[in-house]
């Protein structure tokens, strides 16, 4: 380590000065600007690492590049709608220009929004990119999520993205609600006032922070002027720097790829940086710009003018909130009135209200965030995974996926009941009882059946390899018999299809400890065992070549001497590998 | 290191990982019947690569997207001026449209969007289309690189002299721990005002008009109720008469009505069961509040026929006959009943607030 | 006379003779006019008895051969013309099957027919007439009075209306299938008419709960607001959220997905 204070003569330091110079004006590639910005941060080589980057290339790789543009436009059109939007519940007389409205007593905030609506020239149009970009940005943040879960890509070493996901989507959910609750129509004050309801049903402390929230009394003068703080400068201070850790993580770990000829767990192949992803990747960005830009010309969203200025006494039929937060609502449209309770000393226990609101954000995003933990310790699998699954590979995985999903659409779902029932011409009662039922009973048959899917998938998967692709062409034997043509795979075209690995259940090497005592640890271990043997028991063996050779060689055969039960024999065969009882433990320590 | 094994399958054997729980995990790492991984396909040409003509064509295409990008953007920027704000026109499936909107939503979203469409199909069909392959490392450091680090942080900390001098440490750890305190307290401390008792009154109550009774108003127009008014199967939404004062004095009228709204119904007193309500009302007339006992929303669906009143937001439905208790839907407590009489003048007035809050439940509700 | 000849080419004499005729059929019309709505309307005997016939023929079958109402229909007595003319005229009677809530069906009477069932059902006792029509006419938007009016309307509706009828009045659901039907089929007196009855489920609003010249705005409100140009372009059923939510997930996020699927796929 040299340091700075080694006292040298003026005049050699700056004959190294410009010996320096000298250099690089001579190894100038890129001309001035460049040459000039390079010899002050040196970023010549970080630059050129990252051109080269490669990406795989996968359309369902472009959902999380849809939630990161959809984002970048919610930006760009927020920071405009600022300039005119005033975070406000003063009331003021509206004079603007849309006629069912004048003269009526409207907050700030609301007569800012109609205005830019009715009387800033092009202003409707920036409002709805943003509400419109807002709502694609969490259904591709969604989608996104459903991806990285299906495909395994949340495994080592991704989890700390996962978490960081996670989180992201948590917030721009939040943001989401903060942004369209801040023009205080008649549908986001209704929304606030179900927030408020929400907060008060906070054991001990609820009405004290609902009191914190709006400044006094709902609705109060405070909660626009709030949100908006919230809505342009804390979320999006904490959702930018987060999914900057997103985005620089995604560049560490080198994207993940699905399985495929020449494709394997230590390599990525793809296209660089420079020049295809950049002119693909910026591409997209003007494409999903463009696209929500034509939807917001032809396509109206919350048109706060119809909904009317927020009152207390008035509500509209259909009062549901963004669809974001519609699982909640939901929740709350299930839960039975009569888990409300009174406790001794005269406390009120809003159980119906608290767990479907307040409780069921942190629980459903933390079962989400915890996921890739949990399955890595009942799988006991540590090792770092950038081939991605098929999701049909790893059937328990998906099928709590869709359980989950399942779970969730049914309170989604919930929350649009009333619409359902005046769309379907159904009575709102049952479907809430039919709701309520499916709750339960939905996400284990989704299991189930998911499962189910999945193996036969697999099996087919296996046919596939074992007796070719099915050509379409019939063959007339002389015989009189009809035949489909299969035709062989390639290996380009099998690989995929046999690549996997297949897990077996975990095993439990002590059952006691030394002194034959059940020690918690052991206990810790049998349930982990249990879970493991939940995940694995059920599976489909690729196909080894050796079995492929077997098929081959029963194909080769006259075909009049072909068993009858050929392909029964040959399917026993892959039932042969599920269901596999576990055989003697093979201990490597 | 075994943890940090990677691995691809097919290729490699060893891919177990013990962990010292006492549990196997068992893969296929001695199943060496495997396929081998085929390696990368042959590079498939496309037609631009061989084919010049099929290339100018390409080139033809993306400079024809970039050029409908720059007449979007300039039927844009013409738009702005020449489209007057109350210009419409039809447009199939819309109906009367806003030509503002839509010329300028249009021509912006094709100058965007041809952009996008022309650089991504310059990508594909002109810049090279050879996949490249970039090898992967383990994630974690070396060894090596993580001693080091080790190193320098403890070498640090001594240099700091940190576990030499306790007294630093723990005064420094109490230090960092209590300061975001005081920032917190200041926010959390200040947001409002915290007399959550006004949760339990509304201005109903006499006190707010000098004790007198308070009449019932028509929302919104603010004229008050005679009991011939209300007819069989009529609903009347309600504020009461003290609303005058606050809009009077300029003051913000909505903390008052969030809680003050009441509906008021009309049917044969026969019908009504519980003796209380029917005496709280006035020849089947009777007032409820409107706020929903569930999460606050104005519950104002009266079904005239089957005496039911609905909360739109979570359905929770309230039968009138039965003193509004809870039939459906996840509200637990009935609507808080308005006592109502008639005065001299033959107005309907509230002789005394609510006896008990309004709307949601919170925590020190009955206390 | 020779002055009235000579002035009758001059450019305004088209102009007063216009006012002439308004102010001469304005005056008779404000003469003859029934002077109260709620009177049942002086009706020929024979009308009454057309009616009678017609109701023996269509409704006696539910609601009694003297309308006094069976187990399977209402008493129509004191219901008045409004009701009748409100039910039949949006083919809501007769029923075409038992149903949780008659709905919107094919009118199946023509006008003198339905003015007949409404005379004589009005005959049985006294109701809710047929609304005048001055309180039936729109009011047009254009000068500060009126747009002063229809934002009256706009604040009774949403007090009054919107939490049945959804804000832009496309409907709601009430319990057990029963629905507030969507408003923007229905005609200025099939409102008022509604207001005034109170059909089905839907309760009473009458004239001193919201004055005929309220209802008028309200009725001028939705007038307007349906008139109203679609400024933010297609209206997605004016169903709030859920329709715009569903929107983003088929068609917002299709369409990128599709684009996807192009950038992904290798050039021919």
């Amino acid at each position: 380590m040299t340091t700075i204070n080694e006292s040298r003569p003026a005049q050699g330091l700056r004959a190294d000065d410009r010996r320096d110079e000298q250099v690089h004006e001579s190894t100038k590639p890129l001309g001035g600007i460049a040459g000039w910005v390079d010899d002050r941060v040196g970023a010549a080589k970080g630059v050129s690492f990252l051109l080269k980057k490669v990406f795989p290339d996968h359309w369902s790789f472009m959902l999380g590049e849809i939630a990161m543009y959809s984002m970048i436009v919610c930006l760009l059109t927020g920071a405009f709608l600022t300039f005119w939007f005033v975070p406000s519940q003063t009331l003021v007389p509206y004079d603007g220009s849309y006629i069912p409205l004048q003269g009526v007593m409207v907050s700030d905030a609301y007569r800012s929004t109609l205005d830019i609506s009715f009387d800033i020239r092009g202003g409707l149009l920036i409002r709805q990119i943003h509400h419109w970009g807002a709502l694609i940005f969490i259904v591709a943040v969604f989608a996104h999520m459903a991806r990285v879960f299906f495909t395994g890509a949340f495994r080592k070493p991704r989890e700390i993205n996962w978490v960081f996901g996670t989180i992201l989507s948590m917030l721009a959910c939040i943001e989401g609600f903060a942004g369209y609750s801040l023009p205080d129509d008649l549908l986001s004050g209704t929304g606030i006032r179900a927030m408020n309801g929400f907060v008060q049903s906070i054991p001990v402390v609820g009405s004290y922070v609902s009191y914190f929230i709006f400044g006094g009394a709902f609705p109060g003068e405070a909660i626009v002027p709030r949100l908006y703080s919230v809505h342009i400068l804390l979320i999006p201070a904490i959702l930018i720097g987060l999914f900057t850790a997103h985005i620089l993580l995604v560049f560490v770990h080198k994207h993940t790829q699905y399985p495929g000829p020449g494709r394997t767990n230590t390599n990525v192949v793809g296209y660089p940086l420079m020049p295809v992803y950049i002119a693909k990747a910026g591409g997209f960005f003007f494409m999903v710009f463009g696209v929500i830009t034509l939807i917001s010309a032809l396509f109206t969203i919350n048109p706060i003018w119809a909904y009317g200025p927020y009152d207390p006494s008035p509500v509209t039929a259909g009062s549901q909130p963004d669809w974001y937060m519609g699982f909640a609502d939901g929740a709350l449209r299930l839960l039975p009135g009569w888990f409300e309770f009174v406790s001794w000393g005269d406390f009120t226990w809003s159980m119906n209200i608290f767990p479907g609101s307040i409780l069921l954000l942190p629980i459903m995003w933390g079962v989400i965030g915890a996921y890739p933990f949990v399955e890595s310790w009942v799988t006991g699998d540590k090792r770092e995974h950038h081939l991605l699954d098929r999701p049909r590979n790893a059937p328990t995985r998906t099928a709590i996926g869709v359980a989950g999903i399942t779970m969730y659409c049914v309170l989604f779902f919930a929350a649009g009941n009333d619409l359902i029932a005046i769309k379907l011409h159904l009575s709102i009662n049952d479907i809430t009882m039919a709701l309520r039922t499916l709750f339960f009973i939905g996400p284990p048959i989704a299991f189930w059946i998911t499962k189910r899917i999945c193996l036969s998938l697999q099996r087919a998967d296996r046919e596939k390899v074992l007796h070719g692709r099915e050509t379409g062409t019939i063959w007339r034997y002389p015989d009189g018999r009809f035949e489909e043509i299969h035709a062989p795979l390639t290996p380009n075209e099998r690989w995929p299809l046999v690549q996997h690995e297949v897990p077996e259940p975990l095993q439990i090497i002590a059952e006691k400890d030394e002194n034959g005592v059940d020690s918690p640890i052991a206990r810790k271990e049998r349930l982990r065992a249990k879970l493991s043997h939940f995940y694995f028991v059920d599976r489909v063996a690729p196909v080894t070549p050796a079995e492929l050779e077997a098929a081959h060689h029963a194909h080769d055969e006259p075909h009049a001497a072909l068993p009858a039960g050929e392909h029964e024999a040959l399917e026993s065969t892959g039932a042969g590998a599920e269901r596999e009882s576990i055989k003697a433990d093979k201990r490597l320590d | 290191m075994n943890d940090n094994e990677t691995t691809a399958p097919g290729e490699s054997g060893a891919l177990v990982s013990a962990t010292p729980g006492g549990v196997v995990a068992q893969s296929q790492a001695d199943a060496v019947d495997r396929f081998e991984n085929p390696g990368l396909p042959p590079h498939v040409h496309r037609l631009a690569d061989d084919d010049e003509s099929a290339a100018k064509r390409a080139e033809r295409q993306v400079a024809t997207m970039f050029g409908l990008s720059m007449l979007g953007a300039l039927v844009f920027l013409v738009a702005y001026f020449v489209v007057p704000d109350e210009s419409t026109f039809y447009f199939p499936g819309i109906g009367i449209a806003s030509t503002q909107n839509v010329v300028l939503g249009v021509s912006l979203g094709i100058s965007i969007l041809m952009i996008g469409l022309g650089a991504v199909h310059w990508a594909k069909t002109l810049m090279p289309d050879t996949e490249v392959v970039e090898e992967r490392h383990l994630q974690a450091s070396s060894p090596e690189d993580r001693a080091k680090a080790v190193a320098s942080v403890s070498k640090g900390g001594e240099a700091a002299q940190l576990p030499r001098r306790p007294l630093i440490k723990y005064t420094l750890g109490g230090a960092l721990g209590l300061f975001a305190l005081p920032l917190g307290l200041q926010v959390a401390g200040s947001l409002g005002p915290t007399d959550v008792e006004e949760l339990k009154t509304t201005i109903w109550d006499p006190s707010y008009n000098d004790g007198k009774p308070i009449r019932l108003m028509r929302d919104p127009e603010m004229t008050p109720i005679k009991l011939e008014d209300v007819t069989n199967g009529s609903v009347f939404h309600v504020m009461p008469e003290t609303l005058q004062k606050f809009i009077d004095e300029g003051k913000h009228v909505l903390e008052a009505k969030a809680k003050a709204a009441v509906i008021l119904i009309r049917l044969d007193p026969e019908l009504i069961k519980v003796q209380k309500a029917r005496d709280w009302g006035v020849d089947g007339t009777v007032a409820y509040s409107k706020i929903c006992t569930h999460v606050g929303c104005a519950v104002g669906l009266y079904e005239q026929q089957t005496h039911h009143l609905l909360c739109p937001c979570h359905q929770s439905t309230f039968d009138l006959t039965e003193d509004c208790t809870v039939i459906f839907g996840p509200a637990k407590r009935p609507l808080p009943q308005l006592k109502i009489q008639v005065d001299d003048a033959g107005y309907l007035v509230a002789p005394q607030g609510f006896d008990q809050p309004v709307g949601p439940s919170f925590w020190e509700r009955l206390r | 006379m020779n002055a009235l000849a000579a002035r009758r080419r001059h450019p305004a004499a088209i102009a007063v003779l216009l006012l002439l005729g308004l102010l001469v059929t304005g005056g008779a019309y404000s003469f003859f006019a029934p002077k109260d709505a709620n009177a049942a309307p002086t009706v020929s005997a024979d009308a009454v008895q057309d009616g009678k016939n017609l109701f023996l023929a269509n409704c006696a079958s539910c609601h009694g051969v003297n309308a006094e109402g069976t187990k399977s229909g209402p008493t129509l007595v004191g219901v008045g013309a409004a009701s009748v003319d409100f039910q039949v005229s949006t083919g809501r009677m007769p029923l075409a099957g038992p149903n949780v809530q008659a709905p919107v069906n094919k009118v199946k009477f023509d006008e003198t027919e339905i003015a007949a069932l409404a005379a004589y059902v009005a005959s049985l006792g006294a109701g809710p007439g047929i609304p005048e029509e001055k309180w039936t006419t729109v009011i047009q938007p254009g000068t500060p009075e009126n747009n002063k009016a229809i934002a009256t309307g706009g604040e009774i509706f949403r007090v009054n209306c919107a939490m049945c009828h959804n804000f832009a009045g496309a409907g709601g659901a009430l319990t057990r299938g029963k629905y507030a039907p969507a408003l923007d089929e229905a005609t200025p007196r099939q409102i008022y008419e509604a207001m005034v009855t109170g059909p089905q489920s839907m309760p009473v609003f009458n004239d001193r709960n919201i004055s005929p010249e309220g209802k008028q705005q309200v009725i001028s409100y939705l007038a307007a607001q349906r008139d109203q140009t679609n400024v933010g372009g297609f209206s997605l059923g004016n169903l709030g959220p859920v329709s715009e939510g569903l929107f983003a997930w088929v068609f917002g996020l299709g369409i990128l997905i599709a684009g996807a699927v192009w950038l992904g796929k290798k050039a021919a």
